[in-house]
């Protein structure tokens, strides 16, 4: 199917002169949650701002559905929620009242009933005549996504969606987003919390410096995530890998000192226990041994450090 | 025209205005009392008339114009700058709204609000001195036009003004002397020969004197000078809103 979002080489250069977004090349693709991870100031914020019309681009180009987002601004915006990383809202208005007026400003026309159900959906049909600065600011997050969804958007961008609020909302929120995913919405979020990216992508993106340096389905990151390594420190140092240890995957490291074995913890069998039998008939003796799991997290960091 | 779009901010803008509703109305009208109770009763029983009009009536065009301007300018300079300054303004500009529209809906409300203060001070005037309107067409167009025209400056001003002390000080050091400069007052024909002409780049001249020409018949300078110099100001202010969103300029990075 043709992706929602389509991003070809997007750059965006401040008036300060700084480079938020490089060449930056994303497809989304229709119905999928997808999670855009960075440091802070890699460019997550800008790459939404440029999409949902708020910063204009430099250069390259971006469709919505199809839409280009300068020439047909009007198509590809009523598709969009935002949900911005600051918690601004209007302090003097009531929460219906403002919830209210997202849909209208959105083009849409007054329907009580919808946005009853998204004020119940967030736990905020009993507050619906609070005014806003009288609200915590967790409520205060939950109100943004009810004016974003006022207008029953197809897509919806949840920029640092969970930064700053307790588990319970948190929980809430993820929930939220699932049965979102559920009807057809696609949604990308920026965040800086690997678990939530975890937790919730299909896909994710890394970003880093205004580089997008790596988009990969989840399963496969997952994948490299559940391999192991087992390194063992040996008694005496290889030239090579013996002949009867070939069947197993091993490597030689440390100048021969370390046999390092890589094997899958979601296997049924690891291989570790044939590889220590034939360790011992090989007559190879080590002095002590240790496992290390690469986490998303070391994967984040290393490419974040490496740049490209 | 994206219509629910429009009426959504244009509802919200007026909504702001009923809840502060001692401000935005009350205050102007008391303000406006207290010049006809001092000028018009005290000080205007001393003053002969000017071209067959009492100074009490003569003045009511110009206080009425002193007010449309403050309020128009005051108003929607506020309505732009705050969603600016508290950066709810990103929803506006995320929306499928054009530029156009934005500005209809803004400046549609702020000028909307300036022409209710305009003909409740023009009530209260009625109660001190004995009201004459020669044209009513015309001073409901003119009324209608200084609004809109002095509404979208203040738009313009809202979106330049990058912090509180801009937004205020503009109203304070331009347009009230310019009010008080521009024959609110006065005929400009009291004034010496040499100031007569420099009144004349004074914009406020020519609203003033078109608005006090549709009152009495009476004016400093041609009506049709008049109506044309209020559209030329439209056109200018116009052009500088156009400019500003073309640009992006102080909206969108």
């Amino acid at each position: 199917m043709h992706p929602i979002i389509e991003i070809s080489r997007l750059s965006k250069t401040y008036a300060s002169g700084f480079k938020a977004l490089e060449a930056v090349d994303l497809d989304i693709r229709r119905g999928e949650i997808f999670a855009l991870l960075g440091p802070n100031g890699a460019g997550k914020t800008t790459l939404i701002s440029i999409v949902c019309g708020l910063v204009t681009p430099t250069s390259g180009q971006v469709t919505v559905g199809g839409h280009d987002i300068i020439r047909g601004y009007r198509a590809a915006r009523s598709l969009i929620g935002l949900v911005p990383q600051e918690l601004t809202t209007d302090a003097f208005e009531t929460v219906l009242a403002t919830v209210s007026f997202s849909r209208g400003l959105f083009g849409k026309s007054p329907d009580p009933t919808y946005i009853e159900k998204v004020l119940r959906d967030l736990s905020l049909w009993d507050k619906r005549h609070n005014k806003l600065l009288m609200l915590s600011g967790g409520m205060k997050r939950r109100v943004l996504i009810a004016k974003a969804l006022s207008h029953e958007p197809r897509i919806l961008f949840l920029d640092e969606p969970t930064a700053g609020v307790d588990v319970e909302l948190r929980r809430d929120m993820w929930n939220l987003v699932r049965k979102l995913r559920d009807n057809g919405v696609t949604i990308i979020l920026t965040t800086h919390y690997i678990e939530e990216a975890e937790e919730m992508a299909d896909r994710i993106g890394v970003i880093s410096q205004g580089r997008l340096i790596l988009v990969e389905d989840k399963q496969t990151l997952m994948h490299k995530l559940g391999r192991k390594q087992l390194t063992l420190q040996l008694e005496a140092p290889l030239d090579r890998i013996p002949d009867g240890l070939a069947a197993h995957k091993l490597e030689l490291a440390g100048d021969g000192h370390e046999l390092v074995f890589t094997y899958e913890t979601q296997g049924e069998r690891t291989g570790i226990l044939p590889l220590l039998q034939d360790l011992r008939e090989a007559g190879i003796g080590f002095r002590d041994l240790q496992t290390t799991q690469s986490s998303l997290e070391d994967i984040f960091v290393s490419l974040v450090r490496n740049g490209r | 025209m994206n219509l629910n779009s429009v009426r959504a901010i244009y509802l919200f803008e007026m909504h702001r205005t009923r809840r502060t509703l001692l401000q935005s109305i009350f205050a102007p009208v008391i303000t406006t009392s207290l010049y006809f109770v001092v000028f018009g009763a005290a000080i205007g029983a001393r003053i002969p008339e000017i071209e067959g009009v009492s100074y009490g009536a003569f003045i009511v065009p110009g206080l009425v114009m002193l007010t449309l301007l403050t309020q128009s300018v005051s108003n929607a300079s506020f309505g732009i700058f705050f969603p600016k300054f508290s950066r709810t303004i990103y929803e506006v500009l995320s929306a499928p709204i054009s530029h156009f529209e934005i500005v209809v809906s803004y400046v549609g409300a702020a000028a909307t609000k300036s022409v209710i203060v305009g003909l409740i001070i023009l009530a209260t005037a009625g109660l001190f001195v004995p009201l004459h309107v020669e044209h009513p067409l015309w001073m409901l167009l003119f009324l209608l036009l200084t609004s809109i025209t002095f509404s979208l400056f203040g738009f313009v001003l809202g979106i330049w003004a990058d912090n509180f002390e801009k937004l205020q000080l503009v109203p304070l050091l331009v347009i009230t002397p310019l009010t008080f400069l521009g024959g609110s007052f006065y005929s400009i024909s009291m004034l010496p020969p040499f100031w007569q002409t420099v009144t004349l780049f004074n914009p406020v001249v020519y609203l003033v004197s078109g608005f006090r020409w549709s009152f009495y018949g009476i004016a400093d300078v041609h009506i049709g000078v008049s109506i044309a110099m209020t559209f030329f100001f439209l056109a200018v202010f116009a052009a500088i809103a156009a400019w500003m969103f073309k640009t992006g300029y102080r909206l969108k990075p």
